[in-house]
Parts: C-alpha cells; sequence; structure tokens
C-alpha cells in the first residue's frame, strides 16, 4: 500500500440527470497524495457521486479518468464496470459482509481477483498488523466497535492496492466520542495511502481536518473550491457561510464550566472533562446593550469589531475576550443602533454550545473567520 | 395512569378467543393422541401401505423440493432483479397454486401434460415418458403445489436484501457471478432454507393435485396423506398411525430448525 504503486491524478467530471428536477454537474480533480473533501447537505449529490466514480452508476454526460485510464465515458463509449475499477471503496456503514469473518473480509478483495487462499490470507495479515488489528482476525463483524469496523472496512479497501481510495462518509457510523479519535487515526492511514483521495461529507469538521482541499456541493454542483482556510475567510454561498460561521473553540472541562483562557464558559454536558472542542453556532449567540436578564449563565462584556451584512440578516465579529461570530436580524442591529467600536453584552445559553472531546488540540481560542 | 402497570395481565376480551384459538390446534391433536392405540403401532408401521407410502412421501417430498430449488432461486432473482414487461403478471401466475383449489391444479395439469394433453402428447410420442399415475406424476403435483413457497420467500429476501454490500463486493474485484456466490447466497441463506421449509412441508402433505393428477394407486402414488384418506373408509387404526407418523416427522423438521430459522418465515 505505501508508495507501492505509482498512480495518476482523478479527474472527473460527473454529470448524472437523475430526475427532471436533479442535474448533477461536478468537476473533481485529485491528485495523488492529496485529499479532497466533497462536503455538502444530504441531497447534494454526495452519494450520486460516489456511485458514478466507483462504476455503480453509469454517466450521463462528462468523463471520469485515473491515471491513465479512462473509467467511464459515454461520448466515447467507454465504461469500465466496478469490478474492474482499481478504487478502494470505504462505504457508509462500512458494510463488512456479515456472513465472514474479520479476516476473510480483508482478503475477499483478493480472493475475487483470483489470488490464492494462502496468499491472501498472508497478505491480509500483513495488512492487519499494520492498523494494529491482527487479534480480530477471527471475529464476526456484528462483534466488532464502530472504531474496530472502520479499520478493517479501510484495510478491506486497501488489500487490493487501488489507485483511488473513496470514503463515503467514513465517521458518520460512530458515535460523537470515538468520531475525534478515529478522525486522528483516520488521518494517519490517509498519508499512508499514495493515491488521490476523496473523503465524502456532511460533517465539515470533518472536512477540514482531514482534507487539503474541499468542495462544496450544493443541489447538484460545486458552488466554491479551495482549503479550509479559503472557504472560512471567503464563504460564496449561504451554506458556506454557515460553514465558516460556526464558532469553535478549544478549552479545558471540568465540572460543567470549560475553561476558553480568558474565562469559562457554563456548558450542558456534565460528563466531560479533559480538552474539549467547543462549537457555538453564530445565530444562537444573543447581541445586548447592557447586562441580559434572564437566566443566561454565559455573558461577557465585548465590542463590535467587524459589521457585515448578508441580507436582511447581519454578521458581527466580536473582539476580546472572546472573538465570536455573530448572526442576528437587521431589525435587532437598528434597534440597538450597533455600529464597529459599539460597546456590547453577548450572551449564549449552556445548551447551545456543542462540545466534543479533542485531546490533541491545546488551550486556546481559534474562530473561523 | 397513575402508578398501576399496564400490560401486566392481558384482558379477557384479548384471552378468551386466543383460547379458543390455541384450541383449534390443541384439540385435533389431544384426539388423536386419544385414539392411537398405542400397542399395535409397531405393527401397523411395519404394514406396507404404510411403508410403502412413506417412502414415496419422502422421495416425492424431497425431490419436489429440490426441483424447486434448482428452478425457483433463479425465477426468485429473475422476478426481484430484472424489471420485465409483465412482470406482475408472472408473479401473479407463480402465486395462483397458493389459492388455487389443489384439485383444479391437478386437472389442470392432467389437461396439460396427461397422456393426450398439450404436452403430455408430443413428450409421449418423442420419449415414452408419461406423467400422470407415475411417480414423476407425484413430483409433478408437489412440485407444483409447494414450489410458490420457496419462490415468494426468496423473491422477498433478494428484495430485502442491502444492495450495497454488491456494490462493496464489485468495488473490491469480484464479478457478478463472485458477488452472486460469495455474497448474494449466503446472506440469502436462512430465507432460503426458510423456504425449502416450508416447500417441502406443503409437498410432504400434498394431497388434491396429486390425486387428480397421479392417482391412488398403492406402492405406486400413494403418499402418505392419500393412504389416510383411503385408511378412514377401511382400517382406521392404520389411518391414525399414519397421522401420527406425519405429525412426529413434521414437528421433528420444525424442532431440527429450532428458532434462528423460524424468525425468516
Amino acid at each position: 500500500m505505501e508508495g507501492a504503486v505509482t498512480t495518476g491524478p482523478l479527474r472527473a467530471r460527473v454529470v448524472i440527470r437523475r430526475s427532471d428536477e436533479f442535474l448533477l454537474d461536478v468537476d473533481l480533480s485529485i491528485e495523488p497524495g492529496m485529499t479532497v473533501a466533497l462536503l455538502g447537505p444530504n441531497g447534494a449529490g454526495k452519494s450520486t457521486t460516489v456511485s458514478a466514480i466507483a462504476g455503480l452508476l453509469p454517466l450521463d454526460g462528462g468523463r471520469i479518468q485515473l491515471g491513465e485510464a479512462v473509467l467511464d465515458d459515454p461520448g466515447g463509449g467507454t465504461f469500465v464496470p466496478p469490478e474492474r475499477r482499481r478504487i478502494g471503496v470505504v462505504f457508509q456503514d462500512f458494510l463488512l459482509f456479515p456472513h465472514l469473518t474479520v479476516l476473510e473480509n480483508i482478503a475477499f478483495g483478493l480472493r475475487s481477483r483470483g489470488v490464492g487462499r494462502a496468499q491472501a490470507t498472508e497478505s491480509a495479515r500483513g495488512l492487519m498488523e499494520g492498523l494494529d488489528i491482527a487479534e480480530l482476525e477471527s471475529h464476526a463483524p456484528r462483534d466488532l466497535s464502530g472504531g474496530q469496523a472502520q479499520l478493517v472496512a479501510l484495510a478491506r479497501a486497501l488489500v487490493v492496492e487501488p489507485d483511488l481510495l473513496l470514503l463515503d462518509e467514513p465517521l458518520s457510523a460512530l458515535d460523537v466520542t470515538t468520531r475525534a479519535q478515529l478522525r486522528r487515526v483516520l488521518a494517519e492511514h490517509l498519508r499512508g495511502f499514495a493515491g488521490p483521495r476523496l473523503l465524502i461529507t456532511h460533517d465539515p469538521s470533518e472536512a477540514f481536518l482531514l482534507a487539503d482541499v474541499v468542495s462544496l456541493i450544493e443541489d447538484g454542483v460545486i458552488t466554491q473550491l479551495g482549503t479550509a482556510d479559503e472557504i472560512r475567510l471567503r464563504p460564496r454561498t449561504r451554506y458556506a457561510a454557515d460553514l465558516a460561521g460556526s464558532n469553535l473553540i478549544s478549552g479545558v472541562a471540568q465540572d460543567s464550566r470549560v475553561d476558553v483562557g480568558a474565562f469559562s464558559l457554563a456548558i450542558a454536558d456534565h460528563d466531560v472533562s479533559g480538552s474539549v472542542l467547543l462549537t457555538i453556532h453564530p445565530t444562537a449567540i444573543s447581541v445586548h446593550r447592557g447586562r441580559p436578564e434572564g437566566s443566561q449563565r454565559n455573558a461577557w462584556r465585548t465590542s463590535v469589531e467587524v459589521i457585515e451584512s448578508l441580507g436582511d440578516r447581519v454578521r458581527l465579529l466580536t473582539g476580546v475576550p472572546l472573538p465570536l461570530t455573530v448572526e442576528v436580524t437587521r431589525e435587532a442591529i437598528d434597534a440597538l443602533g450597533l455600529q464597529a467600536g459599539s460597546p456590547i453584552w453577548v450572551a449564549v445559553k449552556a445548551t447551545e454550545i456543542g462540545v466534543e472531546e479533542e485531546p490533541t488540540v491545546g488551550t486556546g481560542s481559534r474562530n473561523w473567520r | 395512569m397513575t402508578g398501576r402497570r399496564i400490560g401486566r395481565r392481558p384482558p379477557a376480551v384479548v384471552l378468551l378467543p386466543a383460547a379458543i384459538g390455541l384450541a383449534f390446534f390443541v384439540v385435533p391433536l389431544v384426539g388423536l393422541l386419544w385414539r392411537t392405540p398405542w400397542g399395535d403401532l409397531p405393527g401397523l408401521a411395519a404394514n406396507p401401505i404404510v411403508t410403502d407410502a412413506l417412502g414415496l412421501s419422502v422421495v416425492a417430498s424431497v425431490s419436489a423440493t429440490a426441483i424447486s430449488l434448482l428452478v425457483g432461486v433463479p425465477l426468485a432473482w429473475l422476478l426481484a432483479r430484472v424489471e420485465f414487461p409483465g412482470r406482475r403478471l408472472v408473479r401473479g401466475l407463480i402465486l395462483l397454486p397458493l389459492v388455487l383449489p389443489p384439485v383444479v391444479g391437478g386437472a389442470t395439469l392432467l389437461f396439460a401434460l396427461g397422456r393426450r394433453g398439450m404436452v403430455g402428447e408430443p413428450l409421449y410420442d418423442l420419449t415414452g415418458v408419461v406423467l400422470p399415475f407415475s411417480i414423476w406424476g407425484v413430483v409433478v403435483a408437489s412440485t407444483f403445489v409447494a414450489m410458490p413457497f420457496l419462490v415468494i420467500t426468496v423473491e422477498g429476501a433478494f428484495r430485502n436484501l442491502d444492495r450495497r454490500y454488491e456494490h462493496a463486493a464489485a468495488s473490491l474485484g469480484a464479478g457478478r457471478w463472485t458477488v452472486l456466490r460469495r455474497v448474494t447466497l449466503p446472506m440469502i441463506a436462512p430465507s432460503v432454507l426458510a423456504g425449502l421449509v416450508l416447500t417441502w412441508a406443503r409437498a410432504f402433505g400434498e394431497f388434491g393435485a396429486t390425486i387428480t393428477f397421479a392417482g391412488n394407486l398403492p406402492g405406486r402414488t400413494q403418499t402418505l396423506p392419500l393412504a389416510v384418506f383411503v385408511a378412514l373408509e377401511s382400517d382406521r387404526s392404520v389411518a391414525v398411525a399414519i397421522s401420527l407418523l406425519m405429525v412426529v416427522v413434521s414437528l421433528a423438521v420444525l424442532v431440527a430448525l429450532r428458532e434462528r430459522w423460524w424468525k425468516v418465515l
């Protein structure tokens, strides 16, 4: 797997008409050793793109080329069936064959390609040792944890030394606590794969943390392409702005409070402790002229640094002690008479703060704007 | 709803009809056991009418099940996976033997496959094979009435199988045949087995189509159900013995399959 094959880039234009209303038309270009995330909401056309590249759905237009090999070209009359494409797929829900053991699952690809049982078993075992799952070989898939199943699915896809690695929502089947941990494991193994890698996801943190380049897909078209920073800094669509505006804050949790450096925030989750990543949606933060009344436990004094119009809504960037992106209605801004430099109070409910354990990141504030 | 636990004791309005329903199954069985001449049983079991009929029933029902497997699974696959014009009509035709009176089924077989039937006559002229009133007739009649159970069970299994598993196999380099052999069939195996059991049970108990199409010739086409019917008129103790035998064989099959296969039914 590691550097074993010299693979070329993926060049794909995927055009598929699913219905009169929905036309998928996306361009994807991925160099070897590079991870591109296709990030978009449900129904945007992500699964269709996966199916087309894997060969499970023929193109209506466009062309898919991997290295020298043309895989699908309706204009030129070429269609390579899925079993003859050199593409490793980690499927959503992993789809490990329930009637086979872990070892048989991993050896499946080699056996299907005519490799003898002994040699297939040996190759599968070698890969399992590399992924640290050797002791699972005689387990049934249903006895695996989510994390183990993910590694088995990865091993099963990699054992045939594919030229492209396709990951379809690889973390969505996992619970929130294991997700952060496995994201790092996955990042590590992705680096070990020499060919182009395509990650399909609806989770922005997954895309931003695992991919070199993010392609945003909405309603069947790519609406923005860029690095995570480029998308955060210059979101081009409403969806991109939503992703970009999400406030990500790292801190240390203890006793339902998270120390974020300057002060601490109350959270609703009582059980977490240690390093955490907090997410606060810009619309979950309220803005006031004076100290807010009521039961909001997280309120502090700051100022408006930047005001930016988003049509009927307005985006604010607040200043010290905790820079955040805040989104409010235009009426609210007018009512409060806010402008850049205005002193304000902001408040956020403990229940509106998303908490995810994130052991590697140190304390400090990070704003994705 | 003040602390009273719901469903601790089923209400009488449910319990009473349920008990009557259960009685429908228990009373006949007890009646059979009550009439059984236990002392004479070894002698009755050795009666050539019983042994011949048992042998014939086993051979015919197993053959019908095997034929159903060989042609029914491909048929189920076609119905589940291939869009073709008239598919609903074909499915209806396959289901027809389930609702058709077996005697009528036997009559249709006779018209088509009888000595002077549409297919039977050329078949006889070419090969000299006569289906009616032979063990082949018993097998054909049993297959006709029993195979629908296999086809509908397996078709449902093909439909319910998450096709993404097959896609995963294809992405790993497995061609259509390998996918079918190593993924699809193993994954639907429990349903196939359940379908086989239903098919076999139906074939084992087959009466109407058999007696119409294959006749009732002791030692040649007289299966256990036919022998019971005849014995009821002549020797009741033989009828009881055969009935008991069929109950025991059927129960043994159900027990052998245990819980895990039941769930699929």
